[in-house]
């Protein structure tokens, strides 16, 4: 059973990857254009930066970020003097590094749905008068929204999970950084904690489950109706 | 005078172009296939840009090299109707119609939505997906949606080509009518001698240059 600290584990965990997820998202969708639509120098290096969290070691990106956020980091710096804002060790700091490791999975898939759009449909809008902007809202937009879906419960799922990233940047402090993975981390540390392992084990999977339930649903009818809405 | 068109454009090592002047009516684009007939089609419309020459519809100049003038397709009000019907998957039908209309300006609007469903026989269609809709019903919704746009003059690409015999008759009657109710010119493309022969009101000739 859920003891209260465990429910804190789980509240807190759930608190890091919407956050991430929902900061993300614009961000991604923005990579995801670049890469699908744009052609432009430095469009591969855009490429291989944005999926470099995939394939580097986490812990180098916590390192790069407890580097660029940290107090005297360039962007922690600038956060600590402008707003007195402070992320290491913080929770905001653990989506933030929630939300680097998620990005290349977002990107990738609101990337193949925009790629999968048929540029006729946006031929045939231009012809009934609308502009660029006009049909990015009605058609590129829309019919690309169950990538957009897809990609954020990918991401809140791969959010869930993050670890190496997040106890580099952010340490393990219950309460505050103590995410799921860094919980049962703890817990194994600990002699006697066997069930609690189990217990948050258990979470972990229902959670990362209910997620790819969801998404592939999503997918399934994006396929069928070629939408959502 | 509907269309005065005198266009070209290179494409790799080929040059496509025409040059024609139109009176009222259907006039039917034909040649073999490579000659560049939508392209044609797709530079009187703006979606390809001619490297030199002009278009006019109506007297208004839309397209000129050497002055200059390029209006783009957004704004050229000019119904295109696709081989595919192309409606927008995630709009209903009535959506799908009034996307147009409701970009265009008032003034520029000359028919209502109840009139282009009763012309076209679409009245009971209006909450139907377009994926639900058949070859021939489809492609009469997309006549409507350019109708409904504010168009002066409508460009047809093969508007047949993907319809099975019952249906072809079914919109050759309907851009039969279009032609001669609604006084709308029109400039269509076809491979089909017998839809050649029955709808064109004038016939131009193309040729690679």
């Amino acid at each position: 059973m859920l003891r209260p600290e465990d429910w804190g584990v789980v509240f807190l965990s759930l608190k890091v990857s919407l956050l991430a997820v929902g900061c993300v998202l614009p961000f991604a969708f923005l990579c995801a254009w670049l890469l699908a639509r744009g052609r432009f120098p430095g469009r591969v290096l855009l490429d291989a930066l944005v999926h470099l969290p995939l394939v580097l070691p986490p812990v180098v990106v916590g390192w790069v970020l407890l580097i660029l956020f940290g107090t005297n980091g360039p962007i922690g710096g600038l956060l600590e003097r402008t707003f007195g804002l402070t992320v290491m060790f913080r929770w905001t700091g653990a989506a933030i590094a929630a939300a680097v490791m998620a990005l290349p999975l977002m990107v990738r898939a609101i990337r193949l749905s925009l790629e999968a759009i048929d540029p006729r449909y946006e031929q045939a809008a231009r012809s009934l008068g609308a502009d660029g902007p006009r049909r990015f809202l009605t058609v590129v937009l829309p019919l690309s929204l169950p990538g957009v879906l897809t990609g954020a419960i990918l991401g809140f799922a791969r959010s869930l999970g993050e670890f190496g990233a997040t106890i580099t940047f952010v340490s393990n402090i219950p309460g505050e950084t103590q995410t799921l993975p860094i919980a049962i981390y703890s817990a194994l540390q600990v002699p006697g904690e066997e069930g609690r392992v189990w217990t948050l084990a258990a979470v972990s999977v229902a959670l990362s489950l209910a997620a790819l339930l969801v998404s592939e649903g999503l997918a399934r009818r994006g396929t069928k109706d070629g939408h959502v809405l | 005078m509907s269309f005065d068109v005198d266009v070209s454009v290179r494409l790799g090592a080929q040059v496509l172009g025409a040059a024609f002047a139109t009176g009222e009516g259907l006039t039917l684009l034909f040649g073999p296939s490579g000659a560049g007939k939508t392209t044609i089609l797709n530079m009187v419309a703006g979606l390809v840009g001619p490297d030199a020459g002009h278009v006019r519809v109506g007297g208004e100049t839309l397209f000129d090299s050497a002055a200059g003038i390029d209006v783009p397709a957004h704004r050229r009000r000019l119904g295109f109707v696709f081989q595919d019907a192309r409606l927008f998957p995630h709009m209903k039908v009535r959506a799908n119609l009034l996307y147009g209309w409701k970009l265009a300006r008032s003034e520029d609007r000359w028919i209502a939505l109840e009139e282009v469903t009763r012309f076209l026989g679409i009245e009971s269609l209006l909450d139907r997906a377009p994926r639900t809709l058949s070859g021939g019903e489809a492609q009469r919704v997309a006549i409507g949606r350019a109708l409904l746009s504010g168009a002066r003059a409508l460009l047809m690409d093969e508007p047949l080509a993907a319809l099975d015999p019952e249906r072809s008759e079914e919109i050759m009657r309907v851009i039969e009518r279009v032609r001669d109710e609604l006084k709308l010119p029109i400039l269509y493309v076809t491979h089909d001698r017998e839809e050649a022969a029955r709808l064109a009101t004038d016939r131009i000739e193309v040729r690679p240059l």
